[in-house]
């Protein structure tokens, strides 16, 4: 798939605007709830519809939760300002906009992918949200409508805007710079960041150019994206599409472009170039804000463990290194390994288990149980067959594997006494004994089912194979 | 010259004093005033509207209040008028611009929320230049209020009407709102006090916006004390202004008796002689008035406020810039005025041009040219920088002197129709008044004499931010003197 854009030595560019809506009670600038999916315009009062004389005051959960995020990725957190971004729409009450220009709350992080990559952030401010236009008509835009619904319960709902570097230069990285984002920002508890609900909201911005090229080509901003997947397939498509130009002589032009994700292609929209002048200036109906140092040091005490540091535990500590890691802690299941590495269990065979065995969840088991199913496994105490039924039960009721498997019968059977099985009956079965030798491995089967059946099943399987080509070898 | 002025104001106070002792009910108070409205209001037309069965409601219940031994509030029974860009529950609010005509707001001002706590009787909305935008209230879409002293003459501007009733008698106070001098100049052309608090002192919650930085709501009065108190009333914090100050103070009456010996007064020599348009009668009783304080003991003497000089270019980037943005939500989508169009973008075109009168779409203009892309720093951005620079005049003659004076208005009140041919000859106005509004502190304008015309003259006593009470008490005395 994304052979396509790298072919003839293209590269791409992309920069991600990610918008994303605070789990805070209220409104940014008003006491209103912030819910969703009240019914239509019930969550609103003469500050978010921006009636004469209505005047908006700063929500301090809001403002907390996005110097929180800006630390989270490593920004610096300063004195800010709010700017009012003027343009006429009906879903903005004011025909204008409260959100932050010149001076943002936060600047110049970064975001460290799974991979290891560093994606450099721009900025990340605040702003308050749009209402919610509904165009009934046939194709569900404004042109051509009967008439336009508006919904203002979104009018004023706290956003943080992040906008990226242009330093994306693979669709996996988007979706991964997306993902990690997404982790972050639910370790802060300062969202629900669904992107099929529009708590989370993504806008490209594509370009491509020639290897070795330094500068930056036209770029081009795709909106109307729900979904990791769309996002791939808008970037490809958009690629793709400015490749094709530049071949044919021509250049794309600057512009907004809307994903269609029916027809798999984006569409013209807003030109960017005759874009709106928003005559940006200090919102006077606030006053700046000014975190302390005190603040911000509080605020780095109670970070949560950033989904990178939790990786780089779990691979300082059990020594794995595959995407394995990223899944644990994807699943939040990394504390747990963690627990059962500390309690003895074998790092590989714990990672292992969870991956493999455990992806909905450890259940009733316990860290302690894992270690000790893990050390029972390895000192062939259990078989492999065993063991997953043990873990079975563990997640199902809890308990130990040791006394677990004494309840089920499961006793693994020793080396010796295996041996002595082999050779009893090599002794009983001469012929098919020279016949496996000679070569025939069909015969195997006929071995290790006659030891199975004298151990009622508990032999393992590998063992046998082991003392029987053993045997056969003279060793 | 046809007057409608009566022969003598009855205080605020003083009827708060009658109908807190039951010497006379609220009622009769109101009716009192209703029936000096019903004999003038067609001359002078103060008001938007007279909302006499809520007038009449509240006030009995202030009677009911008082008869039943509660307590009532520092304005029982006093008849106030509300300019008409202040929201008043369940009453049309209109900024006398046909974009509202009809609109009702579902909430009360802050300070509208506070008068009726006080106790006030509301008797009606009063007329003013289309959202505020003017001197002289002849950009009202629904027809000018003409001067109770002469009614061939402007009130002054933008809250002419709330000055004008109360120098017509129909309200001993009124409320207003002061952007560029928009109480202190129609205070000094109807004959009244008139007074801007510091910038955050008073609410602004509920008050139309012109422009944020520069907008206060204040009172007019036929005394200075009146209007301290009223002011008392309608000041302090209030959590639903972010710009609105913590500290406030909330007594200003405290030191009102206590003259001017000793205080320092510096008399803005920039705006005495050398303005456009100010007249030798105006300079003599500001003169007057600056003998007047010398001889109860105060230091006299003249000082320069550079800056001043360009206030009037910087007020009128920074309040059209600001209006232009405030007056966006005007877009017929929500409420108000809304004429159909084509299209969406139509629609908000056709609503805001036949919604808008011509000054205010003049400002819009103004106003977004100066905040467009190439052009912000050589206008906005200059025109803040003129701010910083007058506050650091204003905090350096501060450091010597107790209060400033100068002129409140160039010129008395002109005759209808006189200057709304050049906007520029409208804007002079004020010049005087400018300053203040630009660096956020109070000023007071009150009656000082008269012109030989007998039209009244204001002189404007400046106090640093938040020393309300040494403003009162220097006007209290030129007050004393002056009658």
């Amino acid at each position: 798939m994304n052979q396509e854009i790298f072919k003839d030595n293209w590269e791409l560019i992309v920069g991600l605007e990610v918008h994303v809506e605070l789990a805070t009670k209220t409104k940014l600038f008003c006491g209103c709830l912030n819910q969703f999916g009240s019914i239509p315009n019930t969550n609103v009062c003469p500050v978010c519809l921006g009636l004469p004389g209505s005047l908006p005051v700063v929500n301090e959960t809001a403002v907390y939760y996005a110097m929180r995020l800006g630390r989270a990725l490593r920004c610096s957190v300063n004195r800010s300002v709010f700017a009012r971004k003027n343009y006429f729409y009906p879903d903005m009450p004011k025909d204008y906009q409260i959100s932050q220009y010149d001076m943002p709350t936060n600047l110049n992080g970064y975001l460290e992918l799974p991979t290891g990559e560093a994606i450099g952030i721009e900025r990340a401010h605040i702003e308050e949200d749009t209402g919610k236009t509904t165009h009934i008509g046939t194709s569900g835009r404004i042109s051509g409508s009967d008439y336009s619904l508006v919904d203002y319960n979104r009018a004023g709902i706290p956003l943080i805007e992040i906008v990226s570097e242009p330093e994306i230069r693979t669709i996996e990285q988007a979706k991964a710079y997306v993902s990690e984002l997404r982790y972050i920002i639910l370790a802060l508890g300062i969202s629900d960041a669904k992107m099929e609900e529009g708590s989370i909201r993504v806008d490209a911005n594509v370009s491509v150019r020639e290897n070795g090229e330094d500068n930056l080509r036209t770029r081009c901003e795709i909106k109307n994206v729900n979904s990791l997947k769309s996002l791939g397939r808008a970037i490809e498509y958009e690629a793709n599409r400015h490749i094709s130009l530049y071949r044919n002589g021509e250049s794309p032009k600057q512009e907004t472009r809307h994903w269609d994700e029916d027809a798999g292609r984006t569409r013209s929209g807003r030109s960017k170039e005759d874009a709106e002048d928003y005559r940006y200036f200090t919102e006077p109906d606030l006053v700046p804000l000014n975190p302390s140092e005190e603040i911000i040091a509080k605020i780095d005490q109670e970070l949560p463990e950033l989904p990178s540091e939790r990786r780089e535990k779990l691979v300082n500590l059990t020594g794995v290194k595959s995407s394995d890691v990223t899944l644990l802690v994807e699943r939040n299941h990394d504390a747990f390994a963690l627990d059962a590495v500390r309690r003895g269990g074998e790092p590989e065979k714990v990672v292992k288990q969870l991956v493999n065995n455990l992806s909905s969840g450890p259940g009733a088991l316990t860290p302690e149980a894992l270690a000790q199913l893990v050390q029972m496994e390895s000192k062939s105490d259990i078989t492999s067959t065993q063991a997953k039924k043990v873990l079975g039960e563990l997640v199902q009721r809890g308990g130990m594997p040791v006394n677990l498997a004494a309840d089920l019968g499961f006793e693994a059977v020793r080396i010796n006494d295996l041996e002595n099985l082999v050779d009893q009956l090599i002794d009983e079965h001469s012929d098919e004994w020279e016949r496996f030798c000679s070569g025939d491995t069909k015969v195997q089967g006929f071995f290790v089912g006659q030891v199975m059946k004298s151990t009622s099943g508990q032999a393992d399987g590998k063992t046998i194979n082991k003392i029987l080509n053993e045997r056969s070898t003279g060793k | 010259m046809n007057s409608v002025t009566p022969e003598q104001y009855q205080s605020a106070v003083e009827i708060a004093d009658l109908v807190a002792t039951r010497e006379i009910s609220a009622l009769e108070i109101l009716e009192r005033h209703l029936n000096k409205i019903e004999e003038h209001e067609k001359d002078v037309h103060a008001f938007n509207l007279v909302t006499i069965n809520e007038a009449r409601a509240a006030a009995k219940e202030t009677d009911k209040l008082i008869s039943e031994g509660e307590t009532v509030g520092p304005l029982a029974g006093v008849p106030v008028a509300i300019k008409d860009n202040l929201c008043t529950k369940g009453i049309p609010t209109t900024a006398s611009s046909k974009i509202l005509e009809g609109w009702n707001p579902p909430y009360d001002a802050t300070v509208v929320r506070k008068l009726k706590e006080a106790g006030a009787t509301i008797v009606g909305k009063t007329n003013l230049d289309e959202f505020a935008m003017g001197s002289s209230t002849e950009n009202s879409a629904f027809g000018p209020t003409r001067n109770p002293h002469d009614l061939t003459c402007v009130p002054g501007g933008s809250s002419g009407g709330s000055a004008a009733a109360v120098a017509a008698g129909f309200a001993p106070i009124a409320i207003g709102s002061d952007t560029g001098g928009s109480i202190r100049q129609p205070a000094a052309l109807c004959g009244v006090v008139g007074v801007k608090p510091t910038y955050g002192g008073v609410s602004r919650y509920g008050l139309l916006a012109f422009a944020s930085s520069l907008d206060q709501v204040g009172p007019f009065a036929t005394s200075v004390k009146d209007a301290a108190i009223v002011h008392e009333v309608i000041g302090g914090y209030d959590p639903l202004d972010s710009t609105s100050i913590k500290q406030a103070p909330n007594s200003f009456v405290n030191e009102i008796d206590q003259g001017v010996k000793k205080l320092k007064v510096g008399i803005i020599s920039e705006l005495m002689g050398g303005i456009d348009g100010i007249t030798q009668e105006v300079i003599d009783q500001t003169n007057i008035a600056v003998s007047t304080l010398s001889n109860a003991g105060a230091q006299v003497e003249e000082v320069s406020l550079p800056a001043a000089l360009y206030c009037l270019s910087a007020y009128y980037l920074i309040a059209p810039a600001e209006a232009s943005s405030n007056l966006s939500r005007y877009d017929g989508v929500r409420y108000g005025l809304r004429v159909d169009g084509a299209n969406l973008q139509e629609m908000n075109v056709n609503t805001r041009t036949e919604g808008f009168g011509d000054e205010v779409k003049r400002r819009i203009m103004l106003g977004t040219y100066a905040l467009s892309a190439g052009y912000y720093d050589a206008y906005y951005g200059k025109a803040l920088k003129v701010r910083r620079l007058l506050a650091e005049n204003f905090a350096e003659l501060y450091k010597d002197y107790d209060v400033l004076l100068s002129p409140t208005s160039p010129c008395t009140a002109f005759k209808l129709g006189a200057k709304v041919d050049d906007p520029m000859t409208m804007y002079v106005n004020d010049v005087c008044t400018i300053p203040s509004n630009l660096v956020g502190h109070p000023a007071i304008s009150i009656p000082f004499g008269s012109g030989k015309d007998g039209m009244p003259i204001g002189v404007q006593i400046l106090a640093p931010p938040m020393k309300e009470s040494v403003m009162y008490r220097v006007a209290h005395t030129l007050e004393k003197a002056s009658q």
